[in-house]
């Protein structure tokens, strides 16, 4: 199957990014593309500089050195929210949802961007405003029946249990209707069951949707299924790029995760 | 009612749609919004498949295959297959792979709509030992497209197909209906089997109607009424409380949007009627008690006074009788205002005129939580074999011991063995392949042998105790019929599951499972700290929770003067919760007792033998089908019996 994905030329250029907070190097001349279309992990150890990657990529970090094109446009500097414009969506390590608000509710601030009404006539719900709020409903409705979410529509995000807030989270993502969609280990803290519900949701928004995802992820038999291609860094540094199975074989990747003698 | 109503459910489609084109047929919750299609636009629906399954070479006398949650284009699926002289076979949609083949190569299936992915990999993974079957359709294409599989077809294409065919043959639809006869076979209806493997029970359109038509007479259903279809569709209870009596009477099928959202559906339709097996309303009862308890002081004392006030009052007003006083009528106005109508609006329960139970006997004080909140909940009594339907409360007239009188066509009689008999139209022309068991189970006058023991009481009723093979006796002579006691014990809101024994030996001992949610719930409010299943299950806590259970039944038993011997001396709390995957209950969650006590032999001696705990260690199916094992260190309750049983048992 994955060789029927990759066929895109690349939506994304990473080139040369390094990133330091002070003294601390995060990133070291870190190069590497995202194909459109396809599922790119980025693994290595704690520490290796995986979500700093996925921070410059969505403009939350500027790296000092290097730079980021997107759909061939290249520049250094991007800010998240120019980011979002563009096409480029995320979940986070930590999930971050309104904990307050229903399902639904948080599914629909994922469409903040495309929404073209002022606050007032959104206020007042005139004619436009109004059409508008149900076409972006419908939508919504579309993600949370192909996340089959339907049952907690109207409960509060924070109610409930981790493994279904994970997946609204990615639902808030894809109610932007993004190009590219970064993961921040979208599968921490499940269990078998959740984790391989999550890989199938994963897949599905590749295959059905076309969104090209490049995700983080610390579970290897999940990332070795799931991706075309894995980046792997190690303090910062790439150390290795290619199919899962090349990377699997790579020395200096087994090295970097077991362990070697300096 | 008319009389003259057509005797096929695809002339019954024809009929509907000619003299209520605009009424809807059929509701389902799509993207959030219910979506409505009239007899007008289900008939064009059916037309599409029909023709769709004949242009792919379905004939007369074929059997298709339905798997898949209540979704309406299942329903016209088989429809569509009774058009054309087919046979529809509805399956358990959450069978494994392994329990569909049987019924695949039994009933020699060539054609199969499933619902989507998941029910699809199933009839995948059967394809080698089934080459028989054909064509595979889908309803909901999602994660199917790389398939690519050449016996796989989206029911939109076969539609597509079938709208073509009907363009060039215009007359072919109308023409096969003419074809169909009232005594054709119009469904195979697999029984769960508590024993052996499941048969096929064959009904007529005729009989189908002929039972749909009594009971729509006898509860005066119209097409004003609203059914939500939730129950497995290869359930008899769906075919005939949903499916049959909707082409009958002419009112709407709603479709659940997902299993899940079941609760939230109920709600927003409001049915009219409505039909569940006991569980169903204890799962309900369940949420409402659990919720009750984590309410605030005053909503919870509210609560309990009316409820109180509504167990002493509330069924002799929904029944119409006199002798309650006016200041009690008043109050439970009041208790409508503040509790009852709220609560019964919480469940989806408003509108209802009518609500059955079936398939298992009720637990007393269930039954009257309904009733008491004017909730006209009955029993009634039947098999798949009989179309269900053999005797039901009528309104006004419903003792919770019994389940009724017989139904009006219905003749009933008790065998000298104690075995209820039942000769209905209903009744099922045969075993599908299995005249050897058809045989055996109707006789020569035509009596249907339900396996069942019971008797009528004084007023004509029937009352049931046990399966007629399960009914013994214990050691000392008195009568142990377990399933009695089992359902005392799934009363309480803590225990999900009982399985008791007692046949031949001197006392009754029996296993509990507690119910994870309400004790879970139970176990948080008192910062018990627990890991999961197995180590709630074994907390003292719990276990003293569960004797206080025990010991409650005890009490009530020892009132009793055939039953008193049956007290629970011992017992104790399983590890694992019984599962229909690892076959100790049936697909309709009925105990396997045999087969449990088998499995489980270690405890069961243990029980007897009067040990203090016993070790244990179990295989267990996972949902994608591996197997685990989990272990526990069991102990052996002792559980308080009451009132000089053991008097009674030396007399």
């Amino acid at each position: 199957m994955s060789a029927s994905r990759t066929g895109g030329g690349p939506l994304l250029e990473v080139q040369d990014v390094s990133l330091a907070f002070g003294g601390v190097v995060a990133l070291q001349g870190v190069s590497f593309d995202v194909r459109e279309h396809e599922v790119r992990a980025i693994i290595g150890p704690n520490g290796a500089g995986k979500s700093s990657m996925l921070n410059v990529i969505n403009g939350v970090y500027h790296p000092q050195r290097g730079t980021v094109a997107f759909k061939g446009r290249r520049h250094r500097r991007v800010d998240p929210h120019e980011a979002a414009a563009r096409g480029i969506a995320r979940t986070f390590q930590n999930i971050a949802l309104f904990r307050g608000m229903s399902v639904l509710d948080n599914l629909m601030t994922g469409r903040n961007l495309k929404m073209k009404c002022g606050v007032f006539a959104q206020a007042l719900y005139l004619g436009p405003a109004r059409r508008e709020e149900l076409e972006h409903r419908e939508k919504v409705e579309a993600i949370i029946d192909f996340l089959e979410i339907q049952h907690v529509r109207r409960t509060p995000v924070g109610r409930l249990p981790y493994g279904l807030q994970k997946r609204v989270e990615l639902g808030r993502a894809l109610a932007a209707e993004p190009e590219l969609l970064l993961l921040d280990e979208p599968m921490a803290g499940m269990n078998v069951e959740e984790k391989q519900d999550m890989s199938r949701f994963i897949l599905d928004v590749n295959d059905q949707m076309g969104t090209t995802v490049v995700l983080i992820e610390h579970d290897m038999g999940v990332v070795m299924d799931l991706s075309d291609r894995v980046v792997v860094l190690d303090y910062g540094r790439k150390i290795a790029d290619g199919t899962p199975d090349e990377v699997r074989r790579d020395q200096s990747v087994i090295d970097a995760y077991l362990g070697v003698a300096h | 009612m008319p009389e003259d109503l057509p005797h096929t459910f695809p002339r019954l489609l024809l009929h509907q749609a000619k003299i209520r084109p605009d009424r809807p047929a059929v509701r389902e919750k799509d993207l959030g919004i219910w979506q409505a299609w009239t007899w007008a636009q289900a008939l064009e629906e059916v037309r599409s498949l029909a023709c769709g399954l004949a242009a792919q070479g379905f004939k007369r006398g074929d059997r298709l295959a339905v798997v898949g949650d209540n979704r309406p284009r299942l329903y016209w699926a088989m429809l569509a297959a009774q058009v054309l002289g087919g046979v529809p076979v509805p399956l358990y949609q959450d069978a494994v792979a392994a329990e569909l083949a049987f019924v695949l190569q039994d009933a020699d299936i060539g054609f199969a709509v499933a619902e989507d992915q998941e029910q699809v990999d199933k009839l995948l993974e059967n394809l080698p030992q089934c080459p028989q079957l054909g064509c595979i359709y889908f309803d909901d294409p999602r994660g199917l497209r790389h398939y690519g599989q050449g016996k796989l077809t989206s029911l939109d294409a076969l539609q597509a197909l079938g709208r073509e065919h009907a363009r060039q043959h215009p007359e072919f639809f109308d023409a096969e209906i003419a074809k169909g006869r009232p005594d054709d076979i119009a469904v195979i209806l697999y029984t769960s089997g508590t024993t052996g493997s499941p048969k096929g029970v064959a009904q007529t359109h005729a009989a189908l109607i002929a039972t749909a038509k009594v009971l729509v007479a006898f509860d005066g259903f119209t097409e004003k009424d609203e059914v939500l279809c939730y129950l497995p569709m290869a359930w008899v209870g769906d075919f005939l409380y949903s499916y049959a009596q909707s082409f009958v009477a002419g009112f709407c099928l709603n479709c659940p949007e997902s299993p899940e959202t079941v609760m939230t559906d109920l709600r927003e339709i409001g049915p009219t009627y409505y039909f569940g097996p006991p569980r169903v309303y204890e799962a309900i009862l369940t949420q409402v008690m659990i919720r009750i308890e984590d309410a605030g002081w005053v909503k919870r004392r509210m609560f309990h006074a009316f409820m109180g006030l509504a167990k002493r009052v509330g069924m002799g007003i929904l029944e119409g009788k006199p002798g309650v006083s006016a200041i009690d009528r008043l109050l439970y106005r009041l208790g409508g205002l503040l509790v009852y109508e709220p609560l019964k609006n919480v469940l989806g329960l408003s509108r209802i005129r009518v609500a059955y139970t079936g398939g298992e006997a009720i637990g007393p004080d269930l039954f009257d939580f309904y009733r008491s909140i004017g909730v006209n909940l009955k029993q009634l009594y039947g098999m798949t074999e009989t179309c269900v339907t053999v005797s039901m409360h009528a309104s006004g007239e419903v003792k919770l011991e019994t389940v009724g009188k017989p139904m009006p066509g219905v003749d009933v009689r008790i065998a000298d063995s104690g075995e209820v008999l039942v000769r209905s139209p209903g009744v099922m022309r045969e075993y599908h392949k299995r005249p050897d068991a058809t045989r055996a189970a109707i006789d020569a006058e035509g009596f249907f042998h339900t396996g069942d023991a019971g008797y009528f009481d004084g007023e004509g009723h029937l009352k049931i105790i046990d399966r007629a093979k399960d009914v013994g006796r214990l050691a000392g002579g008195a009568l142990f019929a377990p399933k009695y006691l089992e359902n005392k014990l799934k009363f309480f809101p803590y225990i999900k599951e009982a399985v008791c024994f007692g046949d031949g030996r001197d006392e009754v001992c029996a296993f509990i499972n507690i119910d994870m949610a309400a004790i879970g719930n139970w176990a948080e409010r008192r910062n018990i700290a627990y890991s999961g299943y197995a180590d709630l299950a074994t907390h003292t806590a719990v276990c003293d929770l569960i004797r206080e259970c025990v010991e409650k039944v005890n009490r009530d038993l020892a009132g009793e003067a055939t039953l008193g011997d049956s007290q629970i001396r011992r017992f104790l709390v399983l590890h694992k919760e019984l599962d229909a995957d690892d076959g100790e209950l049936t697909r309709t969650r009925k105990v396997r007792r045999g087969h449990i006590a088998e499995k489980y032999a270690p405890l069961v001696d243990a029980l007897y033998s009067g040990k203090p705990s016993c070790f244990v260690e179990t295989q267990m199916r996972f949902e994608d089908g591996r197997i685990g094992t989990v272990s526990a260190d069991l102990s052996i309750l002792k559980a308080k019996t009451y009132g000089g049983a053991d008097t009674r048992k030396a007399a």
